[in-house]
């Protein structure tokens, strides 16, 4: 079993899994190393990054230097393809034209999808994530808690490996001893921003990334993973030894040859492919899903995006990890008469709460880190250090004037130039040339640090997508319009990270006349420019008030599952994909006891 | 490359042959259309792992008068010097050809600009030294470039200059520090694979008065 055509695809599976990312390739990957006869349907084309990563290539062997362009949004060698900010022939729309009210939406069409170009930042929710209501008076609570989904960080944790250090802070989960790989050490900024930030309170402490910082132990990890399934830890086995550590070369971003970090492609998708269980489509589009007389899912319809042909898939259980937009997308275009608003919807609740992250950036020149030694910072591919939200105490008691936090990514160090930014000082507003021009780059290359705030977005009513009842896309297939609004409290939280920011910047000795507005409007990213979208099928704990159950499960319908961020009724200022990844893994362990049970 | 765009290139491409008497460009908005840049990019799913150059994907549309003036402009932004060479020397006038020539919007915007620019910047040498850019003087060359450098008040005759001399600034030093040559001058050391990332030298840890005693 592999890569199949519509025409070559089985007649029937266990299990059909729409989208290869985070969420499909979880779950089709503790599905199929279970047993389970599995259905992939990718809307991308087939990718292996082992064959197309470019991983030492300089940009002067890029069209344009490797600059972004529509084509290429972040960069020629960004692993994207097929994906960007619009894709061709696959529209959506936004129903304002309002500033501040549209929403951006990124997709991948490629298998693996958006996990091969993500940043590796790979952070638990805490205990108060789980329960944000609870504890303002906002939002929602999930149905269930951290102590729920605990065991599923530790596992998706050794499977992928993570890089990282236990620190004990508030509302940042430990993990068990010997789960985390070492992290690599601290850039100079980085050092510089720990102890400046220490001065004004702010913590520093390694960062969490899916990057293998050392080789995982192919030899405990598999019977921890898989126990009593001796040829799930054979594969897995084999596989993690066809994994090496990072070589300490190359952004992450364009994706990794030698598999030392995590995409889909790396990590999920060979093992699952090795247990012969897993078949995948690629090219098909995910049009709806078919429901027999009695309300059960049948299959799903999808379109051979080669040929422009409908086909039908069967299977005893259909999980959507179509990405939490895509899925929506899905289930509302699934109308029967059973279900005449759509599939899993009769709370009306499909689409509603959509959320993103947060995000607002802001840095400087540190003279003190102008004319270092050349030395070589290129590390991991990414942060070596973050800080985790740090004013919990003081946000509870109501002295910050927004409800929720922010943790802070790093851009530091002597990374390989790029075709953007400018590489004189221009002081006075004259532009530098020649030899004084050389000089400043020089002594500048390095010296530039700025801070990333990703913070916590609280659902709202007025953010949301539906289907456009006028659009199609290239196949017929009705498209999604959104409605995207901030509140108050993600504004003001932008107001609060820039001025931290500035603070920040300014102990470590950034003489700077420029100044972040202190209207959050103004700097706030657009919604959906930080790409973590979730939201929009949120499970809870009863059908009127939630699309589907504590299992993942829609209430409508028993055998219909959503595997990635749509689920999420919170999203907390922890990127989202490791929390994707726990909650399809536990989903697909509910499936499996149920298929064993009978009940699906 | 379909037939239909592989003609539509050409045209482009002969469009611009025609431009290459700069004197008879004259000053910035003349009114003189720029060359309409090719319909397509690299799309969506370029081949990742081959090795481009200028040229590769869309026609380049200098003309040799243009490709001159804009080499000898590089050389004054980067000049060779004794540990590194010119900008020139490294390609980057191809890439600045390659960047106006593309059909994507920032480099539709900057084709107005660099054209009507490097047009200016003839025109000027022609007035002030009787002969074109890269045929003047060394120390000519930099006084024209004196001239612009300065940010120029909004309104004033040298305020267009003045910004095309940023942003060719701007497209010069990115063509040149993305090369591997210009990336060695800034002291880029790095995209080499290791065995162990040992962090910051320690005698710059020492130095900068930081410590890494926390236990990664």
């Amino acid at each position: 079993m592999a890569v199949v055509t519509p025409e070559s695809a089985a007649q029937n599976y266990d299990v059909i899994v729409v989208g290869s990312g985070a969420a499909g390739g979880q779950s089709a990957y503790t599905l199929t190393m279970d047993g389970a006869r599995v259905l992939m349907i990718e809307a991308g084309r087939d990718y292996d990054p082992r064959s197309e990563t470019p991983m030492f290539q300089t940009p002067d062997a890029a069209p344009l230097r490797g600059a972004g362009t529509p084509d290429k949004p972040f960069g020629f060698f960004d692993a994207t393809i097929d994906g960007g900010w619009s894709v061709p022939g696959e529209p959506y729309t936004n129903a304002s034209t309002e500033g501040g009210r549209q929403f951006k939406w990124w997709r991948a069409r490629m298998l693996g999808g958006r996990t091969n170009h993500w940043g590796r930042i790979s952070l638990r929710n805490g205990p108060y994530d789980f329960k944000p209501r609870s504890r303002d008076g906002l939002g929602f609570d999930w149905p269930i808690a951290y102590e729920d989904v605990a065991p599923y960080y530790d596992k998706v944790e050794m499977l992928i490996g993570v890089y990282g250090t236990n620190e004990g802070l508030e509302n940042t989960p430990n993990s068990p001893e010997g789960v985390l790989l070492p992290p690599p050490k601290a850039r100079i900024g980085e050092l510089l921003a720990r102890q400046r930030g220490r001065s004004i309170g702010i913590p520093v402490v390694p960062a969490h990334r899916a990057v293998l910082s050392r080789a995982l132990d192919h030899r405990s990890l598999p019977a921890k993973l898989h126990p009593g399934n001796a040829k799930a830890q054979r594969v897995l086995s084999e596989d993690m030894q066809n994994r090496a550590a990072c070589f300490w070369a190359t952004a992450c971003g364009r994706g990794c040859a030698i598999r030392a970090n995590y995409q889909s492609t790396t990590v999920h998708l060979p093992p699952a492919m090795a247990t012969g269980n897993l078949d995948i489509v690629t090219k098909a589009m995910a049009r709806e899903i078919t429901v027999d007389a009695a309300g059960r899912a049948t299959g799903v319809i999808y379109v051979d995006k080669t040929t422009g042909r409908e086909h039908r898939a069967s299977a005893r259980v259909v999980v959507l990890a179509a990405s939490a937009c895509e899925t929506v997308r899905i289930l509302l275009n699934s109308k029967s008469a059973l279900f005449p608003n759509g599939l899993g919807n009769s709370s009306g609740l499909v689409g509603k709460y959509i959320m993103d992250t947060v995000g607002a950036s802001w840095g400087g020149n540190i003279p003190l880190l102008e004319d270092l030694p050349p030395h070589n910072e290129d590390g991991a591919g990414g942060d070596h250090v973050y800080t985790p939200w740090w004013l919990y105490k003081e946000q509870l008691a109501g002295k910050l004037g927004f409800a929720r936090g922010y943790h802070v990514e790093f851009t530091t160090g002597r990374q390989m130039p790029q075709a953007y930014g400018a590489y004189g000082n221009d002081a006075g507003g004259r532009t530098s040339y020649g030899a004084r021009l050389k000089e400043e780059a020089r002594r500048h290359f390095g010296s530039y640090v700025s801070f990333t705030g990703r913070g916590e977005m609280i659902p709202n009513a007025d953010s949301f997508c539906e289907i456009d009842p006028d659009v199609v896309d290239r196949w017929g297939i009705p498209v999604l319009r959104f409605h995207w609004k901030w509140s108050e409290h993600e504004i003001r939280q932008v107001a609060h990270m820039q001025r931290t920011f500035a603070d920040w910047i300014a102990a470590m000795g950034c003489v700077s006349t420029r100044s972040p507005s202190p209207d959050g409007r103004r700097s706030i990213e657009p919604g959906g420019s930080i790409i973590h979208e979730v939201g929009g099928t949120l499970m809870g704990s009863a059908p009127s008030t939630s699309v589907t159950n504590s299992w993942s499960q829609t209430w409508d319908v028993k055998n219909v599952f959503v595997a990635d961020g749509g689920v999420f009724a919170s999203n907390a200022d922890k990127n989202p994909t490791l929390t994707i990844m726990a909650l399809a893994w536990r989903a697909a362990d509910r499936i499996l006891d149920e298929m064993r049970r009978g009940n699906l | 490359m379909d037939r239909r765009l592989a003609i539509k290139w050409m045209l482009a491409a002969g469009a611009g042959a025609m431009l290459a008497d700069p004197f008879a460009l004259g000053a910035p908005g003349d009114g003189q259309a720029p060359v309409p840049p090719p319909a397509r990019g690299y799309g969506t799913d370029p081949d990742l792992m081959k090795p481009y150059k200028p040229g590769d994907y869309w026609p380049l549309t200098l003309s040799e008068g243009e490709r001159r003036t804009a080499a000898a402009l590089c050389d004054v932004i980067v000049p060779a010097e004794a540990q590194a060479p010119s900008a020139s020397s490294v390609g980057v006038p191809d890439f600045i050809d390659e960047w106006v020539s593309a059909p994507y919007p920032n480099c539709v915007k900057d084709r107005t600009t660099i054209l009507d620019g490097l047009a200016w910047i003839e025109a000027e040498s022609g007035k002030r030294f009787g002969k074109g850019f890269a045929d003047a003087a060394a120390a000519e060359r930099v006084s024209l470039c004196e001239a612009v450098a300065p940010e120029a008040p909004e309104g004033s005759a040298l305020e267009a200059p003045s910004k095309f001399f940023r942003r060719f600034r701007n497209l010069t030093t990115a063509g040149y520090f993305t090369t591997p040559v210009g990336m060695r001058d800034l002291g880029y050391i790095g995209n080499v694979p290791m065995a162990t990332f040992d962090g910051p030298p320690a005698d710059l840890v020492a130095k900068l008065g930081l410590t890494d005693e926390v236990k990664w």
